[in-house]
């Protein structure tokens, strides 16, 4: 996929204009934040199963060789292949590979943002497969032509209206405008495909080392259908999504759907344990795992480890409130949102991302509900900081910063400073009270007036009511 | 007695001298013994944030030093004091000297509510205010530090004072220090949703505890030409809130 990162001020401000994308993205992370507030009031060890959940990812990160090594073994046991993919590109050929080999020609899929990361679809495409996204969401982004905009809710900037319009276009008449006909309109054209796809991908929410299992969750059981009724299942996931036992599933199950949709638990649970054996009645008859690397081992026992605890749920965006006034495709990339800011910089570099680790007010509402308490605010901060190091943030700001430091280290002079700021600005507003324009301030007087002082500052006051 | 060493953050010292004579009100009726040391300047957030952590550094160890014979060093900022508390000894990680000293700091330093509430054991004020208000929960003072019942306890015993609770008062109202001048057209955005929830509390003043927030939301009311009333939380509280509020002119 494209990096339109660069972009994202100019972005940002069309999509601010945009009133049905307002109206769009206003609705349903309403609907995910409530949701999601009211369960975790009803489970009182919330907070503690969040603690657990950091802790045995931080256990997973400290060992993650091992746990890759019994994840593999565990596979080849149970009659699977694992493919490891260093970046992208290795990714994708790995998957071109197979299908080339098993001559597929119609290849369904489930979500997986893995997918998008590496760009799967376009090179699908280019070699003539037809490419079917079954995820609802997927499928009408994939209608629309449009990366996607949020990590669970991929098509959550479309209303309904333009979901109506799509299906219209590419299924021909009559226009459905109700939800339930919507899907069930979808419904009938993609259950044809499952039964045509000659291999169906999908994403891995969690890999089980013990088990070689790997699992997704959805609320449409169109994983299922894409992973059991193609002849070849390829799964394709990120090296950290590995978790040691089934045990251990249980505890992320209960974290992930509350912090992502505000559901007890997602409709659909499902395990893959290598392809179909003797006697099973259904299920692919070969079963891959692409582990894709792509920049993850880079972040091992560095500064951004903590970011590889992610479980892609989605909460920190949904608690956002700029994601909420932008929305996802301002980000310019496949992760949007809080831990979008803190990946895409360190996946396709910091110079083409100046603005999404600044984009932020480090407000910490996504480091609140974060199910793995990944400190996002921390590790944005750490971004501006190697940004600042690199001399990538503008120099403008760098001069400022400059300048401020030299007066505020020194007190006498600070104050001083202080003391002719406090007289003129409260000149400037006179009678009012407030300014309406201030050179150099157009930043915050575009929008707002800058209350004046009140005219002399504390610190002089206080000395003169102590002598 | 408490010795306490008032933390002037820098909204305060050059836009709002009255909040920071409130603070000490405040901490004298506590029975603390209130000094502000004149060698301060700024906690060194904006270097921080922007980056640039040698300038936090810099800033850091003047603060440290400048309030190290306290008993306690507090602030009117829920945002400066979660620096103090928080970010000081991140700043002076694997520093031999410096980093006791900036833990040191860091367990003596509070924001100003929660350190008369949870320290002082101050559970009302003897303070009047007329009027409707509603409250603000600024991000660093409520996700940093804490800082959510504190202010309504106080407030609950002011006479003549009506609390009104808006919708998402825990959501950030889009000031951010220098995002605001960033992003404006966001930041635009997030201050009108906040704005917007205030105005349907019917509430006529708001109040917060921290200045950036607050001008912010002044700012941005009096551009809409809105007359709602807004104040730092310790004004209302130290029964200085007679005057102009923030953004309003003459006092
Ligand atoms: S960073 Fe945390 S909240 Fe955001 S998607 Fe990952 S796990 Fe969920």
């Amino acid at each position: 996929m494209d990096v339109s990162s660069p972009r994202f001020k100019e972005k940002a401000v069309i999509a601010l204009a945009n009133p049905t994308l307002r109206q769009a993205l206003g609705q349903s992370r309403k609907g995910f934040v409530n949701k999601r507030a009211e369960l975790v009031a009803a489970l009182p060890e919330f907070e503690a199963l969040r603690d657990q959940a950091r802790d045995v990812k931080n256990h997973v990160l400290e060992n993650l060789d091992h746990y890759l090594e019994r994840f593999d073994s565990a596979v080849t046991a149970a009659g699977g292949h694992v493919h490891w993919a260093r970046d992208a590109e290795e990714a994708r050929n790995i998957i071109l590979g197979i299908c080339e080999r098993v001559q597929a020609r119609t290849i369904t899929k489930g979500k997986s943002m893995v997918s998008e990361e590496v760009n799967l679809n376009a090179a699908l495409e280019e070699r003539g497969y037809t490419v079917v996204e079954t995820d609802l969401g997927e499928y009408i982004i994939q209608l629309a032509k449009e990366p996607p905009s949020h990590i669970i809710a991929p098509a959550i900037h479309k209303t309904k209206e333009q979901v109506s319009d799509l299906f219209e276009a590419a299924h021909g008449g009559p226009r459905k405008t109700t939800v339930a006909d919507l899907v069930t309109e979808a419904r009938l054209v993609l259950r044809d495909k499952y039964f045509k796809a000659d291999v169906g991908i999908t994403g891995g929410n969690y890999l089980v080392a013990e088990t070689g299992s790997s699992i997704i969750v959805t609320n449409e059981g169109n994983g299922d259908l894409t992973q059991t009724l193609a002849k070849v299942h390829i799964v394709t996931s990120g090296i950290e999504r590995i978790v040691p036992t089934l045990e251990d599933v249980s505890l992320f199950l209960r974290i992930l759907a509350r912090s992502a949709t505000g559901q007890e638990t997602e409709t659909y649970t499902t395990l893959s344990t290598g392809p179909r054996r003797p006697g099973d009645v259904d299920g692919p008859e070969e079963f891959h795992v692409v582990l894709v690397d792509n920049g993850r081992s880079k972040m091992l026992g560095g500064k951004f480890q903590d970011m590889l605890r992610c479980i892609r749920c989605g909460a920190c965006m949904n608690h956002c409130p700029v994601y909420g006034a932008v929305g996802g495709h301002a980000y310019g990339w496949v992760y949007p949102g809080p831990m979008g800011s803190v990946l895409t910089p360190l996946f396709v570099g910091l110079d083409a991302t100046y603005d999404l680790p600044n984009a932020c007010t480090l407000n910490g509402r996504c480091q609140s509900v974060c199910p793995v308490r990944i400190p996002l605010p921390e590790l944005l901060r750490e971004l501006r900081h190697q940004q600042h190091q690199r001399g990538i943030s503008p120099p403008v700001q760098r001069r400022a910063l400059g300048v401020w430091r030299f007066v505020a280290e020194r007190p006498g002079l600070y104050q001083f400073a202080n003391r002719l700021a406090a007289r003129a600005l409260k000149s400037l507003g006179g009678r009012e009270g407030r300014l309406r324009h201030l050179p150099f301030a157009g930043g915050w007087t575009a929008l707002r007036d800058l209350p004046a002082p009140e005219g002399k500052t504390f610190l002089e006051l206080w000395q003169a009511r102590k002598t | 007695m408490p010795r306490v060493g008032l933390f002037a953050t820098c909204l305060m010292n050059l836009f709002r001298p009255t909040v920071g004579f409130a603070a000490a009100r405040l901490l004298e009726d506590a029975g603390c013994t209130v000094e502000v040391p004149m060698a301060q300047s700024c906690c060194g957030q904006p270097g921080y944030n922007s980056g640039d952590f040698d300038a936090a550094r810099a800033l850091a160890k003047q603060v440290i030093t400048a309030f190290e014979g306290f008993d306690y060093v507090v602030g009117p900022s829920g945002s400066c004091m979660a620096t103090l508390r928080h970010d000081y000894p991140k700043l002076f990680e694997g520093d031999p000297a410096w980093r006791p000293r900036a833990e040191a700091l860091a367990a003596r330093s509070h924001e100003l509510l929660s350190f008369l509430t949870d320290v002082c054991g101050v559970s009302k004020v003897a303070a009047a205010y007329t009027g409707t208000v509603t409250y603000h929960d600024s991000c660093s003072g409520l996700r940093g530090l804490g800082v959510k019942a504190q202010p309504r306890l106080l407030l609950g015993s002011v006479e003549g004072l009506q609390l009104t609770e808006m919708q998402d008062a825990e959501v950030c109202c889009g000031f951010g220090g220098t995002f605001c001048v960033k992003y404006p057209e966001i930041s635009g955005r997030m201050v009108d949703d906040k704005l917007a929830n205030v105005a349907a509390t019917g509430a006529d003043t708001l109040l917060g505890g921290d200045l950036g927030c607050l001008m912010n939301m002044a700012g941005r009311l009096r551009r809409q030409g809105s007359t709602l009333k807004v104040f730092h939380t310790a004004e209302v509280l130290a029964g200085m809130a007679t005057g102009g509020g923030i953004g309003e002119g003459e006092r």
